[in-house]
């Protein structure tokens, strides 16, 4: 997203009443001139015009958090030139507070409900409306040109309002997002007509019955990247076909499970200059008389001479795969997580994936597979293994002999999350040991309270050794049995964390106490089916304010002690939520916690109670 | 943690597993039936999910899982779990091969209906096969929305439509499919 060019320029004149409004950099007697006439007068204007042009460089969010925080000059200078808004959750802050402190924001970046939420936690329509916020920012930011929403829940109306109230909008991504549905994309795409970027990620689309690819507007279009696969309904391909043909920028391409392999086929042809392709189904059309030709897939992958990530891979025909081994050498990512494939149809691909950097695979390979993962990518950096079988109990098609083979082969490794059915902390213990860079440590044993099935031990020393070796570690999720040795270890170790994920762990109030007190730059704790109860939040209390939320769920806290939290720490919100048709019990169900500029927020739902 | 054991494939892991609530109370017990498909999100599945259009809860079972199903456990996203057929090996028994015919298709096919757990899997699994969408199905009006509806022959011969009668009492009545297309369609399941 770029930042300056005389073409802002133009548009901002036009528009804005701040003489300061150019984003264009030059040097500081040009700016002199330009500033009406007041530079001169006032040093102090002179610096932070200085600082204006300074500060258009800088990006990260934390840093410009600290620079605001200087003086009443800086702050002001930070807040014209912040660009991207990024609000982590979306009830900390007013819409409107945003949009008065934050003038000229270009992109936004929303986040709305905890990420239990997608595990059926929270009930539905529990909030994280996207609607206040198009509403409030459609005078103060005309300019407005990316929108990236994470669990927010958007309407058909929010789709065509957001088209219609920016006419330079350029990038929507919605992750994890509902609410919306085929009637509300058509919309969108119709009037978007700059649109280079539109993602749609693990979100619900209700079928409307619209045939929205057919919308998106006539002649060239500016798409680099069309992201669809969630999208559960068929869609008219022949429009596809000739959307791709007349997107010569398109380089980001994720269909949805009802384009064949057959249609891929067609559209790679048409795009060979993709860099990143999700194909659709790994099969044929299976209707006798329908071109039943075998076409040659290889070369058209072979074609795509910049292929760096696949992904797809929907109800495959292994036979097909043979067709990608053309881009294997050059693939830096691979999502196999919905292929049902063995270690041996595996092998092929893999052994010529050597630059592979991330890789998301099912259990169905099984740990022959991550050895052989392990053999040839040295270069990985993340691994996501998901379960084909996501029950308990079950015959573990990986384990720890899988772990132990990727933490010996691939000791650039920085994020794992791993589901398996039995570990070892001999295998947990060896990975803390060999992939030092961990940054993710999620491993899920999906058997609850289960111990090391070899020594009988709880998983505690797997972990703490986790957190002891790891030095970067920013995010932990933990499983199997612990104690509350184990939180001792991560509040001792875990400096650096800053999520936490616990799920039906530890014995007493102690082990949250130690977390509390010692994970000092915790922002997001979330833990279910515990036994932690009121006198270890109270104990962690002060820590609080620095946190984005807590959430805890099935765990012993009683509504008094919420109250008291409440009392306390009058700039939480205390959000108390019961499942629909529960009695009041004495144990809170659900306790949502978090830091908020606006007191309680009036659109919650009846069965969310604010204390 | 002292005293836990390493742990057996059955319920005696009720015995030593933590419990929450106070003492004297019954545990509430969180039932749910995984791979369900959801497109909303119920907090938790009450009775009465027990119908047409769904999984037989599991606590009605006279066989259920070794174990009781949690809500939201493992974490792992609906849509993920609804994405696989699970391997045919991990059926018991033989399956229930059915035939399927499709008006206007040039041959049948045939399909294991143990291998779906409920209508939504298999009328997708349909739709997948013979490239055509079935409109929202009611208890009132049939297949709304589509040319087509999909019926079954049962076991007196009588052909059904799809979805009317739970999910296990349909795969043991049914002798085959036949997705039917056009004004026989439409005229199936209108009105009663």
């Amino acid at each position: 997203m770029r930042r300056n060019g005389a073409e802002d320029m133009s548009e901002d004149d036009e528009r804005q009443q701040s003489p300061r409004s150019d984003l264009e950099f030059t040097s500081n007697k040009a700016r002199y001139c330009k500033a009406t006439g007041s530079a001169s007068d006032h040093p102090d204007q002179v610096l932070e015009n200085v600082l204006e042009n300074v500060l258009h460089f800088l990006t990260s969010r934390r840093d410009r958090n600290s620079v605001s925080l200087v003086c009443k000059s800086w702050y002001r200078v930070e807040a014209l030139t912040r660009s991207e808004l990024f609000i982590g959750n979306c009830y900390a802050v007013s819409p409107g507070r945003a949009t008065a402190r934050f003038t000229r924001v270009r992109a936004l970046h929303l986040k709305g409900k905890p990420r239990f939420a997608d595990f059926n936690l929270m009930p539905p329509d529990w909030g994280a409306h996207f609607n206040p916020w198009l509403l409030a920012m459609a005078k103060p930011y005309p300019w407005l040109e990316k929108v990236y929403l994470k669990r927010m829940s958007v309407t058909n109306d929010d789709l065509a309002t957001l088209a219609e109230s920016f006419s330079g909008f350029k990038e929507l991504v919605l992750v994890c997002c509902d609410g919306f549905g085929t009637n509300g994309l058509a919309s969108f795409v119709s009037k978007c007509r700059q649109l280079r970027v539109l993602d749609l990620i693990e979100s619900e689309v209700i079928h409307d019955g619209t045939d929205w690819i057919s919308c998106f507007p006539q002649g060239e279009s500016h798409l680099e990247s069309l992201i669809f696969d969630c999208v559960e309904w068929p869609i008219n391909f022949e429009a596809l076909e000739r959307l791709v043909a007349r997107s010569p920028l398109l380089k980001k391409l994720r269909l949805n499970r009802y384009v064949s392999i057959g249609q891929l086929y067609r559209l790679m042809i048409q795009a060979p200059q993709l860099t990143h392709l999700g194909t659709g189904l790994f099969s044929p059309l299976e209707i006798a008389g329908q071109g039943d030709q075998e076409l040659d897939y290889g070369t058209a992958f072979a074609a795509c001479r910049s292929l760096v990530c696949l992904s797809g891979f929907r109800e495959i025909i292994p036979d097909y795969l043979p067709a990608i081994y053309p881009v294997c050498a050059n693939l830096t990512s691979l999502n196999f997580s919905y292929a049902n494939i063995n270690a041996e149809q595996l092998k092929p691909i893999i052994s010529k994936c050597h630059k592979l950097r991330v890789f998301w695979v099912l259990d169905s390979i099984c740990d022959e597979g991550l050895q052989a993962v392990a053999a040839t990518c040295k270069e990985l950096r993340e691994l996501r293994v998901f379960p084909i079988n996501a029950q308990e109990d079950i015959d573990s098609p990986v384990s720890e002999v899988g772990l132990q083979a990727i933490s010996e082969g691939c000791q650039k490794l920085q994020s794992i999350l791993y589901f398996c059915q039995r570990m070892t902390n001999e295998a947990v213990i060896a990975m803390s040991k060999n992939c030092p860079d961990l940054v993710v440590f999620r491993l899920c044993i999906m058997g609850r309270h289960k111990p090391d099935p070899v020594t009988g031990e709880p998983m505690d020393d797997g972990f703490g050794a986790i957190v002891m070796n790891c030095k970067k570690l920013t995010r932990l999720a933990v499983s199997g049995l612990l104690t509350d040795k184990a939180f001792e270890y991560i509040g001792k170790y875990g400096k650096l964390v800053r999520t936490l994920s616990v799920a039906f762990a530890g014995d007493s109030d102690m082990g949250l106490k130690y977390v509390l007190e010692g994970c000092s730059q915790l922002q997001k704790l979330e833990i279910r089916d515990s036994p932690f109860g009121d006198a270890a939040l109270r104990s962690g209390l002060h820590h609080c304010y620095y946190m984005r939320f807590l959430w805890m769920s099935s765990c012993r806290l009683t509504r008094q002690g919420c109250q008291e939290i409440a009392h306390a720490m009058p700039r939480l919100v205390v959000e108390v939520i019961r499942s629909a048709d529960m009695e009041m019990d004495d144990f809170v169900e659900t306790l949502y916690m978090y830091r908020s500029l606006e007191g309680p927020r009036i659109d919650a739902p009846k069965y969310v109670t604010i204390l | 943690m002292e005293g836990s054991v390493a742990y057996e494939n059955d319920l005696n892991l009720e015995a030593t597993e933590l419990r929450l609530g106070l003492p004297g109370t019954d545990e509430r017990e969180e039932q749910t039936v995984s791979n369900v498909r959801n497109n909303k999100r119920p907090l938790q599945v009450a009775d009465e999910e027990c119908g047409a259009n769904g999984k037989s809860n599991t606590q009605n079972e006279t066989a259920p899982h070794a174990k009781a199903q949690i809500v939201g456990w493992p974490p792992i996203r609906s849509y993920r779990k609804n994405n696989f057929q699970p391997k045919k090996s991990e059926c018991e028994g033989p399956g229930i091969y059915v035939k399927v015919s499709m008006d206007g298709a040039a041959y049948l096919r045939k399909i294991d209906l143990k291998v779906y757990t409920g209508y939504p899997e298999l009328l997708r699994a349909l739709e997948n096969m013979f490239k055509f969408t079935l409109g929202e199905y009611s208890d009132r009006e049939g297949y709304k929305g589509s040319d087509y509806a999909p019926t079954y022959e049962d076991k007196d011969g009588d052909w059904m439509l799809v979805g009317d009668v739970p999910w296990e009492m349909f795969i043991t009545s049914c002798n085959r499919l036949r997705i039917m297309k056009g004004s026989e369609a439409r005229g199936l399941g209108c009105g009663v």
